[in-house]
Parts: structure tokens; C-alpha cells; sequence
């Protein structure tokens, strides 16, 4: 009995807790579903569903593209990111992890500090940069960073996976007469595929989520990412509020998808990194 | 004749050693190439030239003209914009890190223990902050929050009078803060994974010492999470530092710049007035700023986190 009521309050919190949370997740739901007068009662549901919202916001008048355009340009954009991402940060984090090179040290104390580096600081030159070789406009500014090693938070996560390793399996390869190349081509990238997930989930919601960067280099709505697209909607003279939060709540769903696909890798993506001190 | 095949035997060694050594260092330099040539192009050579276009003023269309001193002097004694995103983010960064750290560190208590619908729990509380960034949650807090929005309707059912919470300047800035707070889940992780590292006999034997709770949580959960509290307010502050998306979207700065961050106050000069040199300027009082800050950081950390190897406890 004793032993059963924490464990009761503790279900209760969290599940008060759990709802209070959602619950502005649920209230736009229902929103996205409402007529506009309704939109500001009281009630979570709808009474009656508009399902327009979504078809009407999907078509989205005030430009020549419905948001399949949007949708397949910002997938486009995700797809340079993610495999750039993965490829370069693997290749990085096992020079870093296994060979030995001179200021091998300096380097990567070099890289630890640019994780606390502010973006903004390079973002007026790096802007300047793109700008003379024009390629703003272009998907060239948004997608090339990420093929020089992916983060510096990606390659310190696999640095630290890659150590977990242990090194037994490269002395017997290296006996067997494999290169370093094959080393990392056989062994080692095979082992970190969890963490390459990691990697690649990371990459995918946070380049989604990144509207600093889009809002900065893509300026024809040709171009438009989602997330810009979305915008448009709130510089309309009149806020059609129930399409917009319909397209916004749409717009969350392929991050959402792949967490609740891989939310495992989450917790134990930033496990690995073994931050604790 | 046997110190002869010694010698030579140890010459080749050395050789091979050295030849190696030569091999692994291009080896090395191969494979860190991409980071290292990004980090040379993306990085620092946009540091150095910021810091050179600090001094100039640079339109993007015509070549920089040096003006010397004249941008850092505009900033601090000729721009009351400048003044005034400095107090909105400051008071963003102490108001919102500190919330951030304390609700985080709470629910990872609660959902540390394993029990029956724990990951659905986890999912539920993790969710706003997976899709936190987004322009689309900024959308959202702009309707829940304006005059005519939910909160207002829910709180007059309870006979309370609402506001114009995002047009009125006196709560504008809670708004970005409740709305920061909410998105405690990464945070929340982190203290998660620390939580489930400190080792269950430390509190089995505080247990039978017949420690309360609240003891265990003060003498054990603390100072053995104090590395990963220290880690998330590193973090956090850097971040906070950077508030932008939701500054843009839903509060557009005001109302009369009650919520002008400093990076949306940079953004503008830069790419809404083409003031780079003077934003560049701005840049690098942001990298001054947080490095100081962060320097501090780890200076005050000595007195209060705890690393198991110092072999002391900390009392």
C-alpha cells in the first residue's frame, strides 16, 4: 500500500504535467480545423470540422505554388544536408578518434570552441562571401556548410561514440593489412550506424527548423522552403488564421514522424556523448 | 656483435616509426580536411574580416570606406536601439536560462524512474520542443497571445480580464520567455542522461543512513549532476544570447521594441539597412559579450561543480 501511493502521485503529476504541455498542441488542432469567428471561443473542437482549411491552405492563394512546391524544395534542400552531414561528420570524427597527428589536440580543443561560437558573428561575412559568388538565392549557402564535417556537435557526438569502440578491432585489421581507409570503411563506419541516425535526425529537424538562414538567402518565392512559405501567410493584409495554422501544424509533421520512428536514437544520441564531465 | 643487430634493428624500428608517423600525419590532416577547411573558410576567416569591416562602413554595393572608431562610438553613446537590445535580451537571458534549468531539472526527476508509460510521458514533454524552432510554433504563440486569442477568452471564463499580451510592451517579452521556457525538452534530456549515470549506491547507502529525500536530492543528485547543470547553462546562455525566430515572428520586435533582441537588432542592420560594417561591429560585441560571459562561467564553476576525479567531496 505504502509502497503503491508515490508511485500513484508520481502517474498524476505526470500526467497533469504531461497534458498541460499538449495542450496548446491540441488547442491547434482544433484551431486548424475552425471557421474564423470561431477561432477565438473558448472550446478546444470545432463544432463542425472545416476541412478546407487545409485543401484551401494547401493551395495557398497569394502565390503560383501550392505547398507540394514548397514541400519538395525544403526535401531537396534536407536531402544535400543530411548526406553531407553524415558523411563528412563520420569522416572527421574518425580522424579525430583514432589516427594520430600533430596538434591533433590543438584542433580539437579548436573545434569544441566553435560550439559556443554565436552564429551571427560570421553570418555578415559569410553572407558577403555567397554574395560574391553569387550564389545567394540559391539552396549553395544553405546546404554547403553542412559538407564541411556536419557541426561541430555531430563531430564531437561521434568522436565520443567512436572511443566507445574499442581498438582491438583496428590493431587485428591493421595485422590482417588494412589501411586506415579500410579500417574506417569496414569497421568503423558499419559500427556507428546508430549513431550516424543520430546524426542524420538531428540534421534533418534542425536544418527544417533553421529560419535564420533561409529567411537570409532565399528570396524568390520560387524558392521558398516551407518555412518561408508559411511566412508569406502572415504578411497578407488579411491573416487567414485557420489555413495558416493548418499549413503550420502540417509544416511540423515530418519532424514529428521521425521522432516518434526513432525516438530511441534521441536519448541515447545525447547519452553517448557522455557530456558528464 | 649482438649490440650491432640491436643497433640496426632499432634504427629500422625508428625509421618505421618516423615514416609512420609522417603517414599518419597526412592521414590525420586527410580526414579532419573538411572540417578543418570549412572551419578556415566559414569561420574564422569571417571573424578576421568582420573584425576588419567593424571599422569601416560597407554598404555591399560600393567598396568599405575605414571610418576608424566611428561604429563602436555610434553604438555606445549614439544609439539608443542599440542600449535598448541589450536590456531586452538581458533580461531574456536571466529571466529564461534560469526557468529553463530549474523545470528541466524538475521533470527529469520525474521521469527518471522507470516505470509503466514512462517513454510516453517523456514523449509527450519532449514534443513542443522538437518542433520549438519552428516558424510554426511562432504562429501559434502569436494567435494563443493576441488580444482577441485563447488565453483571453480562457481566462475571461474564469472572470479575469486578459490583455493584449503581445501588444502591450510590459508583457511582450513574457510571452517569448514563456514561450522559450516551454521548449525546455533538450535541456531536459541531457539532465536526463546525467541522472541515469550517478550510481544507484549512492543512494541505497544514503538510504540506510535514513537520509529524507530532499537530502538525497541536496548532497547527492546535485552535486553529481552539477557537470551536466554546468554544460546546460553554458549552453543555454549562448543560445538565449541568439533569440531571433520567434523575436521575428511573433512580436516583430515590438511593440515599441519592447522585444528587439539583439540578434534580430543585427539582423536588420545588416540585411534590412545594409549597414554591414556597422553590423559587424554589433557581431563582435555579441562575440565579446559571450565570451566574457562564458569565460566567467567556467571561472565561477570551480566553486560549484563537482568532478568525481577531484577525489574530495564537496560538503
Amino acid at each position: 500500500m505504502n509502497a503503491l501511493r508515490p508511485r500513484w502521485s508520481r502517474h498524476l503529476a505526470l500526467i497533469v504535467f504531461s497534458l498541460l504541455m499538449v495542450y496548446p498542441i491540441i488547442w491547434w488542432l482544433g484551431a486548424s480545423l475552425k471557421t474564423a469567428p470561431e477561432m477565438n471561443l473558448p472550446t478546444i473542437w470545432p463544432s463542425t470540422p472545416i476541412w478546407e482549411n487545409y485543401s484551401a491552405g494547401w493551395d495557398f492563394s497569394p502565390s503560383p505554388h501550392t505547398f507540394a512546391h514548397f514541400y519538395a524544395n525544403t526535401l531537396l534542400m534536407e536531402v544535400g544536408n543530411v548526406i553531407g552531414g553524415v558523411v563528412t561528420a563520420a569522416i572527421v570524427a574518425f580522424g579525430f578518434a583514432r589516427l594520430k597527428f600533430k596538434f591533433r589536440g590543438f584542433w580539437f580543443s579548436i573545434l569544441l570552441m566553435t560550439l559556443m561560437l554565436p552564429g551571427q558573428v560570421t553570418i555578415v561575412p559569410q553572407y558577403i562571401l555567397f554574395n560574391r559568388f553569387e550564389f545567394t538565392d540559391s539552396y549553395v549557402p544553405l546546404i554547403l556548410p553542412h559538407f564541411f564535417g556536419g557541426g561541430a556537435f555531430f563531430i564531437f557526438l561521434l568522436v565520443q561514440f567512436i572511443r566507445g569502440i574499442p581498438k582491438d578491432l583496428d590493431e587485428a585489421a591493421t595485422i590482417d593489412g588494412a589501411s586506415v581507409y579500410g579500417i574506417f570503411l569496414r569497421i568503423i563506419f558499419p559500427l556507428i550506424k546508430p549513431a550516424l541516425v543520430t546524426v542524420a535526425i538531428f540534421t534533418f529537424i534542425w536544418s527544417w527548423d533553421d529560419f535564420f538562414s533561409q529567411v537570409l538567402y532565399l528570396s524568390s518565392v520560387d524558392k521558398f522552403t516551407v518555412g518561408l512559405a508559411l511566412r508569406m501567410y502572415i504578411d497578407q493584409f488579411e491573416v487567414q488564421w485557420g489555413q495558416m495554422l493548418a499549413m503550420a501544424l502540417l509544416s511540423v509533421l515530418p519532424s514529428a514522424v521521425i521522432f516518434f520512428l526513432a525516438q530511441k536514437h534521441f536519448v541515447e544520441g545525447i547519452a553517448t556523448t557522455g557530456i558528464k564531465g | 656483435m649482438n649490440t650491432k643487430v640491436a643497433t640496426t634493428s632499432t634504427r629500422r624500428t625508428l625509421f618505421r616509426i618516423s615514416r609512420k608517423s609522417g603517414e599518419s600525419n597526412l592521414h590525420g590532416y586527410l580526414f579532419i580536411s573538411p572540417w578543418l577547411i570549412g572551419f578556415l573558410l566559414l569561420t574564422l576567416w569571417p571573424i578576421a574580416q568582420s573584425f576588419y569591416l567593424s571599422f569601416t562602413d560597407y554598404s555591399l554595393l560600393a567598396s568599405p570606406v575605414w571610418t576608424g572608431m566611428d561604429n563602436y562610438k555610434r553604438m555606445f553613446f549614439d544609439d539608443a536601439d542599440f542600449v535598448q537590445s541589450l536590456k531586452v535580451t538581458f533580461t531574456f537571458v536571466l529571466v529564461s536560462v534560469p526557468l529553463k534549468l530549474f523545470f528541466s531539472l524538475m521533470v527529469a526527476q520525474l521521469l527518471s524512474k522507470s516505470m509503466k508509460g514512462m517513454s510516453l510521458y517523456r514523449t509527450m514533454v519532449y514534443f513542443p520542443s522538437l518542433i520549438g524552432g519552428s516558424i510554426a510554433v511562432s504562429i501559434l504563440w502569436r494567435n494563443m497571445f493576441g488580444v482577441d486569442g485563447y488565453i483571453n477568452k480562457v481566462l475571461a471564463v474564469f472572470g479575469i480580464e486578459g490583455r493584449g499580451w503581445i501588444s502591450d510592451p510590459d508583457s511582450a517579452l513574457w510571452t517569448l520567455i514563456l514561450l522559450n521556457v516551454w521548449q525546455f525538452g533538450s535541456t531536459m534530456v541531457i539532465f536526463l542522461a546525467g541522472l541515469k549515470q550517478i550510481p544507484q549506491e549512492l543512494y541505497e547507502s544514503a538510504s540506510v543512513d535514513g537520509a529524507a529525500r530532499w537530502r538525497k536530492f541536496y548532497h547527492i543528485t546535485l552535486p553529481m549532476l552539477s557537470p551536466v547543470m554546468f554544460f546546460n547553462l553554458v549552453l543555454g546562455v549562448i543560445g538565449s544570447f541568439q533569440m531571433f525566430t520567434a523575436a521575428l515572428i511573433v512580436t516583430r520586435g515590438g511593440p515599441m521594441h519592447a522585444t528587439y533582441t539583439y540578434a534580430l537588432f543585427l539582423f536588420e542592420k545588416a540585411f534590412k539597412h545594409f549597414q554591414m560594417g556597422y553590423a559587424s561591429a554589433l557581431a563582435w560585441v555579441l562575440l565579446l559579450m559571450v565570451a566574457l560571459i562564458t569565460v566567467l562561467n567556467f571561472y565561477v564553476s570551480r566553486f560549484w561543480v563537482f568532478y568525481e576525479t577531484d577525489g574530495g567531496g564537496r560538503k
